[in-house]
This record gives structure tokens, sequence and C-alpha cells, in this order.
């Protein structure tokens, strides 16, 4: 289980917790993830961007 | 007054003090100036003092950022994390809430108890709607940060001008369309602000809806149930605006729809000259580049900007959305209007003035350089462009 993070606004995405409120259960891997998926605090960087930390 | 200290890498010791810092009052009392025409009229009997606040926003606003002109101090990043740490700055944006209400609940009282001629009813119900606008902007601020009471906030001011989806359309779909054909509130070239706002508030509000029942459905929920954040501030819309017709009368009901109306009106004056025309590039798959400074309309007016929380320095904050009020940056060679915003608005509104105004000046971008394909065209309007400005595709 790994964590991915936003470059430009540091929200963290861990696939052990999830995102309750966008609807991503704990367990969700990133990879999954829709391709067009944007960072659900700044909006302007997506999924390719995200950085695994 | 407070200094911030820093050690730059090089072993220099800097001090800066935000001269700005008292004068951010003013994005906090503007929402609330009509109070100011309700006092003179109270005092002298005279309607015509209601109408005050009008001349103050669109002649006494533009006249004070051409006397005034522009501030381009940027603070140094050095101190930017000190600057954002700062609670002052975050509770002038948390006053700012109540007042909100209080100003709409203030104009309803005076129109709801006082024998008022159609003339200054109407004046009053527009000036209560721009200050609601306001609400809009004070709802950006606090909506784009990451703490629960910020967010909570945001969704709780934004009830007031009945725009509760603004939150949700405004990160998710604005931010991540902007400067693109398929964002309703990125304004086209050729496009006037009229036919603009028949794309933009609809649009908007689509796109809005459409990205929450995303996510609920993601969660296993209706759009329809007590989680989506739409209905819950248009709960809050319902309460108090029913309450107000309760409260003052039948009055209420044409107060309140013009109110709506100038309050969303403010958000579409804005949205209209933020990007008028600018054009993403998309890459030989369809992908746009990414959002850079040129892809927003500036301003450096000091005045306008001290009453709108820093919202005319637009290519930072859209460059990075979290950035607070008190740390935007000028940055040399951005795309900048001539004047703040309320003076571009007044221009807007008579749209053969702001073609004239904005078109030269839009091909005139040095990443345009009169190349009618790197702008962002009404349809409509392309070929009548293209004759005018002699471009081939």
């Amino acid at each position: 289980m790994s964590t991915f993070k936003c470059p430009e606004c540091g929200y963290a995405f861990s696939e052990e917790d999830g995102d309750q409120h966008e609807g991503y259960p704990p367990g969700t891997e990133f990879a999954s993830l829709p391709d067009d998926f944007a960072c659900p605090d700044c909006s302007v960087r997506f999924k390719d961007d995200f950085e695994e930390i | 007054m407070k200094g911030y200290t820093a050690t730059l890498e090089n072993g220099e010791a800097i001090f800066y003090q935000d001269r700005k810092r008292w004068f951010w009052l003013l994005s906090v009392l503007y929402p609330i100036q009509a109070f100011l025409g309700i006092w003179l009229h109270a005092k002298t009997g005279n309607e015509a003092w209601l109408l005050l606040p009008l001349a103050l926003t669109y002649i006494g606003a533009p006249s004070l950022d051409w006397i005034l002109g522009e501030d381009q101090n940027n603070p140094p990043e050095a101190v930017v994390l000190q600057l954002d740490r700062d609670p002052y700055y975050r509770w002038l944006t948390y006053i700012v809430v109540p007042l909100h209400f209080l100003a709409l609940i203030g104009a309803a009282w005076w129109v709801g108890t006082q024998d008022l001629a159609w003339w200054s009813f109407i004046g009053l119900s527009v000036i209560a709607g721009i200050a609601s606008g306001l609400g809009i902007n004070t709802g950006h601020e606090l909506g784009h940060k990451k703490s629960k009471l910020e967010r909570n906030l945001a969704k709780i001011v934004l009830a007031v001008p009945a725009y509760g989806h603004f939150w949700i359309e405004h990160s998710r779909g604005h931010h991540r369309d902007v400067a693109t054909p398929d964002d309703p509130a990125s304004a086209r070239m050729g496009e006037s602000i009229y036919k603009f706002a028949l794309r933009e508030i609809p649009g908007a509000f689509r796109r809005a809806w459409n990205i929450e029942q995303e996510r609920l459905t993601r969660r296993e929920k209706s759009v329809w149930s007590s989680d989506n954040q739409i209905l819950q501030s248009l709960a809050i819309t319902v309460a108090l605006q029913l309450g107000l017709i309760i409260a003052f009368g039948w009055k209420l009901i044409p107060f309140l729809i013009i109110h709506n109306v100038f309050a969303w009106w403010q958000l579409t004056s804005a949205n209209y000259i933020e990007h008028y025309g600018l054009l993403r590039q998309q890459d030989d798959n369809g992908k746009y580049e990414r959002c850079l400074p040129r892809h927003s309309w500036n301003s450096n007016h000091i005045y306008s900007n001290l009453v709108l929380f820093h919202l005319e320095r637009h290519s930072d904050h859209h460059a990075h959305p979290l950035r607070r009020y008190q740390s935007l940056r000028h940055f040399p060679d951005l795309p900048t209007l001539p004047n703040g915003y309320f003076g571009m608005y007044v221009i807007a509104y008579v749209p053969f003035l702001w073609y004239l105004v904005m078109d030269k000046r839009l091909l005139a971008l040095p990443h345009v350089a009169g190349d009618l394909s790197k702008v962002n065209v009404d349809p409509s309007k392309r070929q009548a462009l293209m004759q005018k400005y002699g471009q081939a595709q």
C-alpha cells in the first residue's frame, strides 16, 4: 500500500485509507482511479502528475 | 505594524512588513456599504442616498483605481509561510461571513419596512445583490482552503447569494477546464457578456451537479441525499430567503429575485473578464497544456484588489489555487487589464466598447502574436474575426 502526493498542494492519497469523502474506500489502489482524476484539493494536477512517496 | 523576519539561503537577513495589512479591512467593510445609503436616507429623508453604493462601485472604484494606480509589491518568498500562518488575515475572511448575512437582512428590512419609490426599491435590491456577489468572492477565498472550518464557512456564505454550487463548480470544474472551449466560465473572443451569461450560469450549475452526482455515486448514495453539498447550501438559502419573506412580506419576493440575479451577475462579470479569449493549447492526444500564468487576465490596481481579497492577481491564483490572498504575487509580462475589475465590468457591459479595448490587447499578447488559432474564439464569430484581423488558420 503506497501513498501518492499532489506536487502542487500536498494532498496525499493513501491507498490504505482511500478518500472517504471522495468516495474511494480504504484499499483503493491509486492505479484504479479514473484516468482523469484531478487532485481533490487544488484540481490543477492530475493522476499522471502525482508522485509516490 | 507586525513584521516578519527570515534568513535567505545566502545568509542575508530580511525584514518584511505588509503595507496593505490594515487596508485588507476594506474587503470586510465593502459588502456592508448598503448601510451607508440606508443611514443617509434615514437621516435626510432623501431616497436618492440609497443609490450611493452604486456610484461608489461603478464610478468611485474605477476612479480610485485610476488615481491610486497599481501596486506591484510582492512579499518575499522566504516570509510567505509566516504570512500564510498569521491568523489576522484568516480572521478577516471569517468575520466577513456574518456581515454578508447582515447586509442582506439589513437591506431586506429597509425595503420591507419603508415605503420606497419603485426606483429606489430596485436600486437597493441591486445594491444588496452586488454585496452578496462579493459573498461569492468571500466563498471563493474560503472554499479554496483545506481546513474544514474554511470549507464550511464557504458553503454557508455561498447560501447568501443562492449560489451554493459554486464551491464545487469553481474548484473542480473551472480550475480544471479554465481557458478552454469546454469551460462555461471562460469567455470567448467575440462573445458579449450577455451571451456569455446565458452559457455560464446554467453551464456552471450543470457541471457542479454532475461532479457532485459522480462523487455521491461512488459513495453509493443518491444525488438527492442529505450529503449533497449543493443541496446543503441551498437549504440555508431557502431558510434565509423564506424567513425574510415571512418577516417582511410579499415585497421581498421581487427584492430577492433582483438580489439573486445581480449577485450571480457579479460572478458572471468577474468570470467574463478573467479569461476572455485566452486559450490553452492541446497536444497531439488532445490533452490541454497545464494552466499557465498567461491564461488569466490580471490587474494590480490597488483599490479594487483591496476590496476583493486580491482576486485580480488571477494568474498566481490559477497557478497556485490554495495560496492565500495576502501572498498572491504579481509577475511581469502577464496579460493585464487597463483598469481594476469594477472599471472593466462597466466596459464589458457595453460590448462594442469591450471589443474595442480588449480584442487588440488580446491579439497583442506575446504568446498569441495575432494568431487567432491561439485564441478561444466564439465559433459564430470566427469568420467575421478572421476577416477583420486577416488571419488564416
